[in-house]
């Protein structure tokens, strides 16, 4: 498997990659790490004229700890994030979701800004982006947008992107200090895109009863799906092993996932139901400190 | 149709250059233009890690990069480990049978070589997850992952 044949420019600053972009427009692909492109260009699923490498734009890898706010550079490796000791501290269900992505050598090579604009809807980076509400930044030749993340995945591998415009950072609003956290992610070989993907964060009253919840799905849908549990975890609750159970059934019961050739529906909903108790303990476990 | 240019990489310390389509892939221009046919070529599409090499010393499939993406950057091939005799890992895969038809074997090396610099003590855990990212047909794993504990005990017990 080889690509079509393609023309290679290397930009070596980001007006310059915006001006290939703009010039080139629907003719031309840029490539950062090309470990979901370099696949999709090798099996000619993707067969652009142009080729613009983003590998130079140092400018774009970065780790910024604000307040408030991490900020991450869309040329930032996986390995990067999943490592860094400010992003383990402002954001560990980040760098957890990080560890995660295919393999070691794959984590050395992709970024998250790739991951971002393949939108995978099974992918670790759209969902925890979606779940904590973090801002994409995007730039073109007229300026920059920031989008949140909820609006920016709209189907399966298409974002808010247009003509000329590329994603240069990441906004992560930091998780409060005492947050319970969990990933976790079902797939049948280890490195695999996620059958379901489940991220949850949430906060603990003193007496250890339910302050505030949050949790999304992966792999479910199209995109990325926060779910509105304000029906079965109402602030206050005593979040008991019945309690998990039930949220978990309820989170369950409200996405709508499609039979595929290779999954039914039922058993990803059964995926969906096991992995989000699972990772609701392992959260609740986080918030009491029971675990690091 | 976009034309071959000339390209200079550095592979294995040495200057190397040839006439490449912007396309060609990394394990392509390694074996075919220069000759080290040790980077096997399996899936390319970065899924059977046979073809890994180290782009500025990390691991990184030679099937997802292209070779003209490479000029600026060092590349280290399987044809660079060891020297008189065998690295610390390959003798200890070849004392654990960790190889049969040999295949993924280079992808391998080349995997734990830049794990085992950066993770001198793993876990069989942190092992096992390194490993997933290389597939082998013949033997199973479970020699693979003991030749690279040992290699790792071997190659601190040098440090030491």
């Amino acid at each position: 498997m080889k690509p079509a044949s393609f023309d290679y420019h290397r930009p070596q600053t980001l007006e310059a990659a915006l001006g290939l972009l703009a010039h080139y427009g629907d003719k031309a692909k840029p490539i950062a790490g090309g470990q979901s492109l370099g696949p999709m260009l090798n099996m000619r699923l993707a067969r652009p004229e142009h080729l613009i490498d983003l590998n130079d734009l140092v400018e774009l890898d970065f780790i910024r700890v604000s307040e408030g706010a991490l900020e991450i550079g869309a040329m930032t490796r996986h390995q990067r994030v999943a490592t860094a000791p400010e992003v383990r501290r402002a954001h560990p269900l980040l760098a957890a979701a990080a560890s995660t992505i295919g393999h070691y050598a794959i984590r050395q090579r992709g970024t998250l800004g790739g991951s971002l604009v393949h939108a995978d809807p099974a992918a670790q980076m759209p969902l925890i982006a979606v779940l904590g509400g973090a801002k994409i930044v995007v730039r073109g030749l007229s300026g920059q947008r920031e989008i949140d993340a909820v609006d920016f995945f709209r189907s399966v591998m298409t974002v808010d992107i247009r003509h000329g415009e590329m994603v240069t950072s990441v906004r992560f609003p930091h998780l409060p200090a005492n947050s319970g956290w969990a990933f976790e992610l079902f797939s049948r070989r280890r490195g695999d895109f996620a059958i379901v993907a489940v991220a949850v964060t949430l906060l603990l009253d003193r007496d250890h009863r339910l302050a505030s919840l949050e949790m999304a799905f992966g792999g479910v849908g199209s995109v990325p799906l926060r779910l509105d549990v304000s029906a079965v975890a109402e602030a206050g609750a005593i979040p008991t092993e019945k309690w998990i159970a039930g949220v978990s059934a309820f989170a369950a019961q409200s996405i709508s996932p499609e039979d595929t050739a290779s999954i039914p529906a039922v058993f990803r909903r059964e995926v969906a139901a096991s992995l989000m108790e699972k990772t609701l303990a392992a959260a609740l476990a986080r918030a009491r400190g029971e675990t690091a | 149709m976009s034309d071959a240019r000339l390209i200079s990489l550095t592979v294995n310390g040495e200057t190397r250059e040839a006439m490449v389509e912007p396309r060609k892939l990394l394990a392509d221009v390694l074996r075919e233009d220069f000759g080290l046919t040790g980077t096997h070529v399996g899936c390319e599409h970065g899924v059977c890690g046979a073809c890994t090499v180290l782009i500025d010393d990390q691991p990184a499939r030679a099937c997802l990069t292209y070779a003209v993406q490479m000029e600026g950057h060092e590349i280290t091939t399987i044809e660079s480990v060891g020297g008189i005799g065998l690295s610390p890992l390959q003798q200890a895969m070849h004392e654990e049978h960790g190889l049969q038809c040999g295949f993924c074997t280079p992808g391998i090396v080349m995997t734990f070589e830049a794990f085992l610099r950066d993770t001198p003590d793993p876990t069989e855990e942190e092992v096992r997850d390194v490993l997933s990212g290389n597939l082998c047909r013949c033997t199973g794993y479970q020699n693979i992952v003991a030749a690279v504990m040992k290699a790792a005990a071997a190659m601190r017990e040098v440090r030491s």
